[in-house]
Formats: structure tokens, C-alpha cells, sequence
């Protein structure tokens, strides 16, 4: 039952005539209405808007049109994504309220491609976090286990998919935050290329990290995503110009022959769990098992990822955070004496503890005296870990490694330890901080039942590479359990009792 | 702050060191990162998008034209036009929608360079980068004053409006040449179409560093930022009073402290704003949302080839058309005024006028008196000038046919409704000479008095008085006697 809820059979089915657009919506919104409550990932549910979209979709099939190929796929989008009209605050107190004038490229890309708009997802507060658990509006809940975390920040998107609220969704990664959360929740999770997708209308956290990418049930899913949102955009100078090939267009093609390497540095790790070492090792024998050359590599500047990281990431915040000053939008404090003062209020009241931390930490790296020792210094980590990329995929087509140290924790678990908590993106971040892409495949489960992800790692651009290798890896995969909210998603075509389910 | 008495600078003993940071707003049709208009003057807040705006999500992309603009500036101002990139300047301002400013920190697009004056010195340029404006808060309640104010409202149609600052060296060595070098850049900046000059309307902006240190001395005294200067006027009178107060201030036994200090037009003075403790810090980065500006070599050589002389070359070229000094004040006049082409329609008509072969500089200066001044006076009245006729008047006073009083008084008819100045002069009862009449007199007396002239031709100049006296007597008085020595001179 499930492939019928994929984003390619829904199109396919809805395209067809087989089904209509709107009693998808309508099975993905009945499990909205029972699960929502217990999962949080939404910020807000546009039911009434996605009705309409569905059955202007149902229209242009009734009438013999095409309304493209992403026709009635239910979509949830990260609340950091600007959509005309719909409330878009990042999960921040300092932006509740404000209704983007504007939608985002990627917003109008899914929407021209006739995708429908389930809701805006929770986030941590402006994507600063790994576990959800940094939002101004409260947690999100791991479908599969409501007292766990789904990863973060894209954590509401993660849990939509992985709970049957959307067939799809949107998030944005800066460090991990697409990978870690699907690795958590047990979709798939996609990082493209920096540059591949535009980032116009993507509230911006750290710019030259920040990439949009999408989140599906399968690899081939993700893929199809992927590619609508892709392409050249004029309204982002950091998008690529040229139109490059499709990310699904090499699926289909086994791994026989591919050189894959397994990140020596990413295997003995501090903090990573012995379930997930287990499952990498798995991951690498089946691929071995279906004809790929798995060997050890090499990539010893990945080690230097996270702190630098962690002065990049907090430098491009403390800059891009600055316009919520309380001047022209978003929440501004009462009662100031003067300019200063309101300012001083308005973001001390609208920013949390993570955020102000990260801006504090931003604005002292680029600090007179100190820009060098640490922005300048991390930069050069920078090139680096590009460097060593590089010499690793003279030999290796795609390397491998896992998603996340661990399967989801407890709600609560590491909230008061930013420290331990960033370790989560130790494996996520060089990718942002090559622009390389990287994809994280559902991989069994650990000792606790938890999904497990393991990331394929890809050069600069070899999206439908590294789509070959995830699709392989997702069909070698051991069995892992749906949600139970998502196995609730009622068989296409039964007519519903909509009065009962909403 | 008390009142800090107005002090004569001292004559001797000092010397006066001033650089100037100029703010230019380039004539693009849109904004520096947004496709919104680029217009002065229009109802607050109607010319702003998500992007000017600074709103969430919104991303700059690069005008292509400021671009060109700023490329010209650098070629106008013989700089290094180079790969550059933009970084972001850091701070809290209302008028800033995204508290930071988008600019070129290390790596600005046009690098070193220098300008000349009239008078012929050369001043340094440091640099000419591209960045944004911002937008404008005016204070409501209170009589406008920022403390007394009860609400501020800000208009963001300047936001992001293109800009060129224009770093010069620290060479200018007084108030004068201060104003002098912003007089001859806004030329510049006129000249290469990427502004149009108005400091009134605040699209040419000044901020000036000053500091004194003893005559002789190689190192710099410690420098204060003016700001607020918005004509040339207020910025010599800031520079004045400024290095008054620091000269007072050292032989008072005090110490000139680094600080930015706001001029007050109505108070005559300067005031403090911030000292250097105070001062910003920027944090500058590498704006990632931009990448590296790399204009391509041809471009750039289009960009150079296209631009039109420059105001140090017009000089250059009516001085030597004319033999005037290039940094005379009719040359610089005419200059200014961009009215070249009515001495260059002179040199033009020369060579098929009978009277006069070519364009003599004797002819072309002529003209460019005439320009100066006449022309120059009645500039609304210059659009009825025909170039031809301005010429046609030219050679009619340096032929001798009209004196100088009368080609002033027919040029002045002209500049009001336009005429043929044949056609004037003999409307104004102007005795018209044949064409060459004043040549044949001056030939017919070196006829009859061959003795004189053979003495006159081998440098006895004294006699030169006798020969006008002679034409003076034969026209009876109507004979431009400049005209007539000219000619005495050419037979010689
Ligand atoms: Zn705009």
C-alpha cells in the first residue's frame, strides 16, 4: 500500500485520472487531524488552501490538462520557507505573526509542478538545533516514538514524512539539518549540491551552507523532488547558471563496478553507537554483495568539520539575524526609551537561548583582533576539507558513512548540553562545508527500534551518482517498521467519512 | 559641548592635510541589488521590494549597470580596474533594513588613481568602491531634533541605491583645494554619465579627514572625520574652522583626540559625535550571498574606450587651441560649463573663412572670452545660440570688423533671441566693415610709411603705436584696435 502514497505513484495515479488530487489531500489530512496533536510537526496546517490547490489539480486533469509532474503529491515545507500569505517565523517568537509577501523559488517551482501545501513544519529556531526541541512553539515528536526527538532542525518536515502527513517535504541543511532528522525519523533526506537548488525565500541561517533539499519515503522520491526544485534561478547569484543533469536520471543502474569509500575517520568516532557502526558495516557488505569495490579511505580534515563549523555557521548568523530588530516587522518590544533600548527588547524577547548564543558566539569570531584567529583560520579548514575531498574521489566514485552518531534520544536528553548536542552533525557538516551533496537512506533499525540512516556522500554536482548508490543501498536494507500513523493512511479510492476523520 | 571659538588660521607655521571620502549615487535606472526604480523625490516607501527591504529570505543580485558605472569612474579616475568582491559592514541603523551594509572591504573594484586640478597639482586617489545606500529617518516631534523627537519615520527608497566611494589621498593642503577637488570630480563624475553632481539633492556626498601638523613636518597630525557638508561652500567653511580648532587646540597645549565630528551649518562649527572608542566595529566578511565581481578585459576596455574626454583634457585641448593657460579661469570656465564646441565650432569655420586663415589661437581666444563670460552668464540663452553664428561673431571681431564692445553687445542680442550677427550689428547701426576692410587699411598705411615699417619689422616695437594711431585716424575710430596690432604683428 504504501508505494501508492510515493510521490511519483500519487502523480502518476492523479496525472492518470486514477485518482483524484483531492481524496489523497484529504487520507493525508485525516492523518493530520488523529496524529498531529501527539507528533507537533506542524506550525501551521493550510488544510483549507491545500483543498483548493487539490481540486484545481483535479480540474486540470478533468479537463484533459497536465498540471505537472508533482500533480496532488501532498507537500509539508519547513517553516523557514517564505510562502506568500502564510505565516513564516522560523519557529521564532520574533518573526510569529509575519506573512512573507513573497514565495520562495522552490515554493513556486513545487507549486508549478501542481504539488499540494500540507502546512509549515517546526523547526529548531531558525534551523539552530538537531533535535526540534528549539522551537518558540514547542517540540516536534519522533512518530516512531513520541518520547524521542526526530532530529532537527528540519525536524517537523522529517516527522510529516515519516508520520503520513505529506508523501514529501522540504527542509533546509546547514550542518545535517535535512540528513540527521531523516536518519531519525527513517526517510530519506536529501543535501544537494550548494548552488543546485536557489535559496531565494529561505530564511537564512549561515548563506554559504544554507541549502534547500527534500525529504520522501524512497530514494527515487527524493530524487523526483529534487529535481523540480532544481535549476537556475536569476533571483540567487550563488545558483548555479547552467541546468544540470537529472538527479534521477541514473537510477536503475546498480553499483556494479563503483568504487565506494567508507570514511576511516567517520567509523571510530567519539560518541557513535555501536548499533550504527553495526549497520554501516552491513551497509558496506551488501553493497561489496551487489558488485560495488568497498574499500577504506581517508579524509583526516573532516575531523577539523565541526569547530570549524562552529564559527562559520555562527558568524554568517550573527550577520543574517541582525534585521530582526523590531524596526520594520516581526515582534518589537513595548514601551522603549529609545532606538537602542528597542532594539535591546524586542531581541532579547523574540530570540531563544540557541539562537542568542550562536549570535554571540557569530559576533565574537568576526570581532576586530580576532577575525583571523577564528573566521579566517575556519576558512582555511574550509579548503582544506575540499582538499582532502578531492584526493579521496580520485579514487572513489561516492564515499560512505553514517547519517548520525546515534538513533533518536529522549525528548529533554541533551537540551542542557549544546556541546553534545552539536556532536550530532559531526558527519553531516563537512558536506556543507565542501558544497558537496549528500543523501541519508533508511538502514534497518537499532537495539532500541529506532531507524537508523546511512549517508552517501558525493562530489561536487554528482547528484544522479549518488542517487545510483542510495537506491541500491535502500533495496538491501533490512526491514524497518512504517509508523503507525502512517500505516493508518487509508487505501486510495475507499471513499472517507470526511465529517469523522476531520 | 561650549562654544569653541572661531579662530583665524595662523598664516605660517602650519600645515593643513585634507582627504575626502566621496559618496556618489550612480544614474542607474534601477536599485544596486533589486530591480526597483532608482528615483529621487518620490512618495516614502514606494520604491522597495523584498529585496531592498531586507526581508527574510530575500537575496541581492548584482545590477549590472553600477557595475559600468563604477568601471567608467575607476577609467575616468586612471585607476586599476580589477576582480573585486563585496563584504558586509555590520551595524544597527533604522534606516538600514538588513543592519548591515553590502560593500567592498579589501578587495574594492577600482584601486589607486589620482585627478589633476586646473592649477595642475595631481591628487591621490586611494580607491572608488561600489555599495549600497541606505534609506532616510526623519525625525517627528520635538522640532526635528533626534533627542526632543517623539516618533521617527524612515523611508527606504533610498535603500540600496547604487553608490561610488571615492577615497582620495590625504593631499589637499587647504580648504580651497578641497573644494577645488570635489568641483573637479563631480566634473569627472558628470562627465562619465554616472552621476548627475547635485550635492543639494545629496547624490554627491562629503565627509572630509582633517589634521594639522607643523610646516616641514613629514608625519601626520591625528585626524578628525567632518560629516554633514552639503555644499562646497559648508565643506570649505568645515575645513576652515576645523584645522582653526585643532591649531588652537595644540598651541593651547591640548592634543587633537581621533573622532568623527559633525558640522553645523547654522553654528558654523564642528562637534563631536564619537571619538575613536566609540568608533564601530564593522565586523567585516565576505558577503556570501554574492559571488566575486570579475568584469572580463574586454568589457572593461569597451567600458574605457567609450568614455568621453575628460574635464583635465578639455583644458588641456582649448589651451592649446587658444594659448591661454590651461588653468586660466576663462579656460576652466568655458570647461565647466561644457562649452567647448563653441570654441571648437570656431576652429571648425576657420579655415573657409576668407578673412582669418584657420583657427588661430588669437581667434580661439577670442571665443573662449566670449564663452566665459557673455556666454557664460546667460547659460538659459546659450540654447539659442547657433554654433555657426557664435563663429560667424568670433571672426567678425577678430577681423576688426565689430570691436569688442560691439561683438559683446551683438552676442548678448544673440543669447536673448538667437540672429545672424551680420544681421545684429547692422540693427544696431554697427558700421559694417567690408570683409577684410581693417586687413587693406593696416596694409595700405604699411605702404605709406615703408621707412617705419622696415624699422618696426626689425624690432623697434615702440613704433606699433604709430601704425594704429594711423588705422585709428583712417577708420576713424571704428577699428578694433586689439585686432589691429594683431595684424601689424602677423605682417611683421
Ligand atoms: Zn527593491
Amino acid at each position: 500500500m504504501t508505494a501508492a502514497f510515493g510521490v511519483v505513484s500519487i502523480s502518476a495515479s492523479v496525472r492518470s485520472g486514477e485518482v483524484r488530487a483531492l481524496d489523497v489531500l484529504d487520507a493525508h489530512l485525516e492523518v493530520v487531524a488523529s496524529h498531529e496533536a501527539g507528533v507537533h510537526a506542524f506550525n501551521e496546517v493550510t488544510a483549507e488552501q491545500a483543498r483548493v490547490a487539490a481540486s484545481m489539480i483535479d480540474g486540470i486533469v478533468a479537463g484533459g490538462g497536465d498540471p505537472g509532474p508533482l500533480a496532488g503529491v501532498p507537500i509539508a515545507l519547513k517553516d523557514n520557507l517564505c510562502t506568500a500569505g502564510t505565516p513564516t517565523t522560523c519557529s521564532s517568537k520574533i518573526l510569529q505573526g509575519w506573512h512573507p509577501p513573497y514565495d520562495a523559488t522552490v515554493v513556486q517551482r513545487l507549486a508549478a509542478a501542481g504539488a499540494v501545501f500540507v502546512g509549515k513544519t517546526n523547526l529548531d529556531e531558525f534551523a539552530m538545533g538537531s533535535s526540534t526541541e528549539n522551537s518558540a512553539f514547542g517540540p516536534t515528536r519522533n512518530p516512531h516514538d513520541q518520547t524521542r526527538v526526530p532530529g532537527g532542525s528540519s525536524g517537523g518536515s522529517a516527522a510529516a514524512v515519516a508520520a503520513g502527513f505529506a508523501a514529501g517535504a522540504l527542509g533546509s541543511d546547514t550542518g545535517g539539518s535535512i540528513r540527521q532528522p531523516a536518519a531519525l525519523c527513517g526517510v530519506v533526506g536529501a543535501k544537494p549540491t550548494y548552488g543546485l537548488v536557489s535559496r531565494y525565500g529561505l530564511i537564512a541561517f549561515a548563506s554559504s551552507l544554507d541549502q534547500v533539499g527534500p525529504f520522501a519515503m524512497s530514494v527515487a522520491d527524493a530524487a523526483a523532488l529534487l529535481d523540480v526544485i532544481s535549476g537556475p534561478d536569476p533571483m540567487d547569484s550563488t545558483c548555479l547558471g547552467e541546468a544540470t543533469a537529472r538527479s534521477a536520471s541514473r537510477l536503475g543502474s546498480g553499483v556494479e563496478g563503483l568504487r565506494i569509500g567508507l570514511i576511516t575517520e567517520m567509523q571510530g568516532a567519539e560518541g557513535m553507537a555501536d548499533d550504527v557502526k553495526a549497520r554501516l558495516a552491513l551497509a558496506a557488505d551488501a553493497l561489496s554483495g551487489a558488485g560495488a569495490k568497498v574499500d577504506q579511505v581517508s579524509v583526516p580534515a573532516v575531523t577539523f568539520g565541526l569547530s570549524a563549523y562552529y564559527l562559520i555557521a555562527p558568524a554568517e548568523a550573527s550577520s543574517n539575524l541582525a534585521r530582526y530588530d523590531g524596526v520594520r516587522y516581526g515582534l518589537r518590544a513595548p514601551g522603549s526609551a529609545d532606538i537602542t533600548d528597542m532594539y535591546l527588547r524586542s531581541r532579547s524577547a523574540g530570540f531563544g537561548d540557541e539562537v542568542k548564543r550562536r549570535i554571540m558566539l557569530g559576533t565574537y569570531a568576526l570581532s576586530a583582533g580576532y577575525y583571523d584567529a577564528y573566521y579566517g583560520q575556519a576558512q582555511k579548514v574550509r579548503t582544506l576539507i575540499v582538499k582532502d575531498f578531492a584526493a579521496a574521489y580520485e579514487n572513489f566514485d561516492v564515499l560512505l558513512s553514517p547519517t548520525a552518531p546515534s538513533t533518536a534520544f529522549e525528548i529533554g536528553a541533551k537540551s542542557a548540553d549544546p556541546l553534545t548536542m552539536y556532536l550530532n552533525d559531526v558527519f553531516t557538516i563537512p558536506s556543507n562545508l565542501a558544497g558537496h551533496p549528500a543523501v541519508s537512506v533508511p538502514f534497518g533499525v537499532g537495539d532500541d527500534g529506532m531507524p537508523i540512516g546511512v549517508q552517501v556522500l558525493a562530489p561536487a554536482l554528482a547528484e544522479p551518482l549518488m542517487f545510483q548508490v542510495a537506491e541500491v543501498l535502500e533495496s538491501l536494507a533490512p526491514p524497518a517498521p512504517l509508523s503507525a500513523s502512517r500505516r493508518s493512511l487509508r487505501a486510495l479510492g475507499a471513499p472517507a467519512d470526511r465529517g469523522a476523520a476531520l | 559641548m561650549s562654544t569653541e571659538p572661531v579662530v583665524p588660521a595662523p598664516s605660517s607655521g602650519w600645515e593643513t592635510v585634507i582627504g575626502l571620502e566621496v559618496h556618489c549615487e550612480l544614474r542607474t535606472q534601477t536599485k544596486l541589488f533589486c530591480g526597483c526604480r532608482n528615483s529621487f523625490g518620490e512618495e516614502p516607501n514606494t520604491n522597495v521590494c523584498p529585496v531592498c527591504l531586507g526581508l527574510p529570505g530575500s537575496l541581492p543580485v548584482l545590477n549590472r549597470a553600477a557595475v559600468e558605472y563604477a568601471i567608467r569612474i575607476g577609467a575616468a579616475l586612471h585607476s586599476t580596474v580589477q576582480a573585486s568582491m563585496f563584504h558586509r559592514k555590520n551595524y544597527f541603523y533604522p534606516d538600514m533594513p538588513k543592519d548591515y551594509q553590502i560593500s567592498q572591504y579589501d578587495v574594492p573594484i577600482n584601486a589607486g588613481g589620482w585627478l589633476t586640478l586646473p592649477g595642475g597639482r595631481r591628487i591621490g586617489i586611494v580607491r572608488a568602491h561600489l555599495e549600497e545606500d541606505t534609506g532616510k529617518t526623519t525625525h517627528v516631534g520635538g522640532g526635528g531634533r533626534i533627542h526632543e523627537a517623539t516618533r521617527s519615520l524612515v523611508d527606504y527608497n533610498r535603500a540600496g541605491v547604487p553608490l561610488v566611494e571615492i577615497v582620495s589621498a590625504p593631499d589637499m593642503r587647504s580648504a580651497d583645494e578641497a573644494r577645488a577637488y570635489v568641483d573637479e570630480l563631480r566634473a569627472i563624475l558628470v562627465a562619465t554619465g554616472a552621476s548627475d553632481g547635485k550635492m543639494e539633492e545629496g547624490s554627491l556626498r562629503v565627509d572630509a579627514n582633517v589634521s594639522v601638523r607643523p610646516a616641514g613636518s613629514e608625519e601626520f597630525g591625528t585626524r578628525c572625520e567632518i560629516k554633514n557638508m552639503n555644499s562646497l561652500r559648508s565643506l570649505g567653511r568645515a575645513v576652515d574652522y576645523e584645522v582653526s580648532r585643532q591649531i588652537q587646540l595644540i598651541e593651547s597645549g591640548g592634543v587633537v583626540s581621533q573622532e568623527t565630528r559633525h558640522w553645523d551649518e547654522g553654528a558654523g562649527r564642528t562637534a563631536s559625535m564619537r571619538s575613536k572608542e566609540e568608533a564601530y566595529d564593522y565586523r567585516y566578511f565576505p558577503e556570501p550571498d554574492l559571488v566575486p565581481v570579475d568584469p572580463p578585459e574586454e568589457w572593461v576596455a569597451s567600458i574605457k574606450a567609450s568614455l568621453p574626454p575628460m574635464p583635465s583634457e578639455r583644458r588641456e585641448r582649448i589651451a592649446e587651441m587658444s594659448g591661454l593657460p590651461a588653468g586660466s579661469e576663462a579656460v576652466v570656465t568655458v570647461v565647466r560649463l561644457g562649452l567647448d564646441d563653441l570654441v571648437e565650432a570656431v576652429g571648425a569655420q576657420g579655415a573657409d573663412t576668407k578673412s582669418v586663415g584657420g583657427a588661430s589661437p588669437a581667434v580661439a581666444a577670442i571665443a573662449v572670452k566670449r564663452a566665459a563670460n557673455e556666454v557664460a552668464s546667460d547659460l538659459a540663452g546659450a540654447a539659442n545660440l547657433e554654433r555657426s553664428s557664435f563663429a560667424k561673431l568670433v571672426r567678425m571681431e577678430s577681423s576688426g570688423q565689430l570691436t569688442s564692445a560691439q561683438a559683446r553687445t551683438v552676442l548678448k542680442s544673440m543669447l536673448e533671441a538667437g540672429g545672424d550677427p551680420e544681421v545684429i550689428a547692422e540693427g544696431l547701426g554697427f558700421e559694417a566693415m567690408e570683409s577684410g576692410g581693417l586687413e587693406a587699411i593696416v596694409d595700405d598705411v604699411i605702404a605709406a610709411h615703408p621707412e617705419e615699417w622696415a624699422r618696426y619689422s626689425e624690432g623697434e616695437d615702440k613704433l606699433a603705436g604709430f601704425f594704429i594711431g594711423h588705422v585709428k585716424q583712417a577708420t576713424q575710430g571704428k577699428a578694433d584696435l586689439k585686432s589691429a596690432s594683431a595684424l601689424l604683428r602677423s605682417r611683421r
